[in-house]
This record gives structure tokens, C-alpha cells and sequence, in this order.
């Protein structure tokens, strides 16, 4: 699990073109959005599509948006219970 | 009539890794790629934006060309926001990222972050966020930069009292080929700057700056 979540960090840094960020600054349980990391509705586009490309995984259900991509914790989660 | 005349306050251009502001020479590189040097730009001039690396390359150059044109004047300040407006132009359009755009779909999954920048006009809108910039905004497509075209449509805005200030200019890029010219022009009082006239503007357009 912490191998999963060190390389979330780093593929959401490479995705999203965080060049003011390093991989390890960012918590586990930090939000990603709004006061977190600060980042906007084309980035959770890019993490849906972070998703498909890395773990195969397709967010289907617009809905679950919110809950899966609140943190790097919760992304991990839902790679865990998805995974094929 | 207003009993201001549009003034051209100040210019800025960017091309062969060289920035010129006013016709000087501000900051210059040895970088090759577009990539490389604007990303030293972003540096030497401690742009704290992290948005900049989100964009692509011709957003870059333009928010580049416009953030140095504008450094300390206070535009959205000074004037009423819904009062500025940006008229730009290029010649190939947003085809720098289409053409990325394209080769990503042919491979699989296509970036909604490159998407986003495929329209000419996402330039102006980069522009518009940094300096809450509302006013009205037009981007044409033309073989060159067109000054006699550019120049009608942002004086008609200015004696229209449809814009008290406008960026106007020339932004274009395809791969590592790139040229910025942008100019603020100011329906002001203020005693500087030069008449706003299709000679004048050429006549910075034309002149590359000193070293």
C-alpha cells in the first residue's frame, strides 16, 4: 500500500504538471482539491484518466468523483477494491 | 468624444529566445527549444504561477509576453476590469496543440489538458485570469500580422467606449518557431507615450529592439 500511494504521488505530480511540487510533499490524507493541492476540474479529468492508463481502472459513475479523488488515501482505496 | 486620445504605452516582444520590453533587451538565452527557455523565463523572473507549467506552448508565450508588458501597471486596478480588453492575432492558430492532440488519439487515451488549449482564443483567456482582465477579447487568424486590420477593430473599441485600455499583438507558434509582439494601448491623459497610429505601431512591430 505504501509503494501504491508513493507512486500516486508521483504520477499525480507527472500527470497534472505540478513543477512547484515534489511527490513526497504531498500527504496522504491531503485534499487534493480546492485547499489542498489546489487543483481544478480539468485535473480531475486528468486523474480519471490517470486511472485508466496506470491501473486500468474506468470511473464510470460521475458521482463517485468526489470521494475517490478527496486524497491520495482514497485514490489508493479505490485502486485496492478495483483492481483486476 | 472622449477628451483623452489612445496613447501606445508600452511593447513588449518575444522571439529567438531574446525579450525585449520597450525595444530593450530584458532578458536573453541559449536555449533552442520553446519548451526549455520558457521555462527559464518562468524562473529568472520568479513567476509563481503554477498554472504556467499546465499550459501549452502558445498560452505560454502569450501569457509570457503579456505578464512582462503589464508588470506594475496595475491595469485591472486602474481602469474598470469589464473596461480592457485583448485583441491578438497569429497565423497558425492553436495548430501547435491540435497537432499533439491528434497524435495522443491515435495512441489511446487523449489528454483533457492538452484538449482544453485546442482554440487560438485560451491564450487571451490565460491572459484575461492572471490580470482579471473582463473586457471585450477577439482573436484573428490571418497570414501575417495584419497592424491596418488590428488597428480598426481596437480603435473602434477605444471611440466606442467599448475599452478604455487594450492589449493588442501578435502571438504566434508552431513547434520551436515562435514570435510575441504585444502593445498596451491607454485611452489616458497621461503624457507619455506615443500617439496610437497604424505608422507607430509598425514602427515598434519593426523595430527589433535593442541589444
Amino acid at each position: 500500500m505504501t509503494e501504491l500511494k508513493e507512486n500516486l504521488k508521483r504520477q499525480i505530480v507527472e500527470q497534472l504538471n505540478l513543477k512547484d511540487i515534489k511527490p513526497e510533499e504531498i500527504g496522504d490524507d491531503q485534499p487534493l482539491f480546492v485547499e489542498g493541492l489546489g487543483l481544478d476540474s480539468i485535473d480531475a479529468l486528468e486523474l480519471i484518466v490517470l486511472l485508466q492508463q496506470n491501473y486500468g481502472i474506468k470511473l464510470t459513475r460521475a458521482e463517485d468523483g468526489p470521494t475517490v479523488f478527496r486524497s491520495v488515501n482514497s485514490m489508493a482505496d479505490y485502486i485496492m477494491a478495483n483492481k483486476k | 468624444m472622449s477628451k483623452f486620445q489612445p496613447k501606445l504605452i508600452g511593447s513588449c516582444r518575444i522571439s529567438n529566445c531574446q525579450i525585449h520590453k520597450n525595444t530593450n533587451l530584458i532578458f536573453k538565452s541559449d536555449y533552442q527549444s520553446f519548451a526549455t527557455f520558457a521555462d527559464e523565463c518562468y524562473t529568472h523572473f520568479k513567476l509563481a504561477y503554477p498554472k504556467f507549467h499546465k499550459m501549452d506552448k502558445l498560452s505560454k508565450l502569450g501569457w509570457l509576453c503579456a505578464d512582462i508588458l503589464l508588470n506594475n501597471t496595475n491595469l485591472a486596478i486602474k481602469y474598470d476590469p469589464f473596461k480592457v480588453g485583448v485583441v491578438l492575432s497569429n497565423k497558425n492558430s492553436s495548430l501547435d496543440t491540435d497537432i499533439k492532440y491528434y497524435n495522443m488519439l491515435k495512441t489511446g487515451v487523449a489528454s483533457p489538458a492538452v484538449f482544453v488549449y485546442s482554440l487560438p482564443n485560451i491564450v487571451i483567456g490565460e491572459i484575461c485570469i492572471r490580470h482579471g482582465i473582463k473586457g471585450a477579447n477577439t482573436f484573428f487568424i490571418s497570414e501575417r500580422f495584419n497592424i491596418p486590420q488590428q488597428f480598426q477593430y481596437v480603435n473602434h473599441l477605444l471611440k466606442s467606449s467599448e475599452v478604455d485600455a487594450c492589449i493588442g499583438g501578435w502571438v504566434e507558434l508552431l513547434d520551436d518557431n515562435y514570435e510575441a509582439f504585444f502593445y498596451l494601448v491607454e485611452k489616458s491623459d497621461i503624457t507619455n507615450g506615443n500617439e496610437y497610429t497604424i505608422k507607430n505601431i509598425e514602427a515598434l512591430y519593426n523595430n527589433r529592439g535593442n541589444d
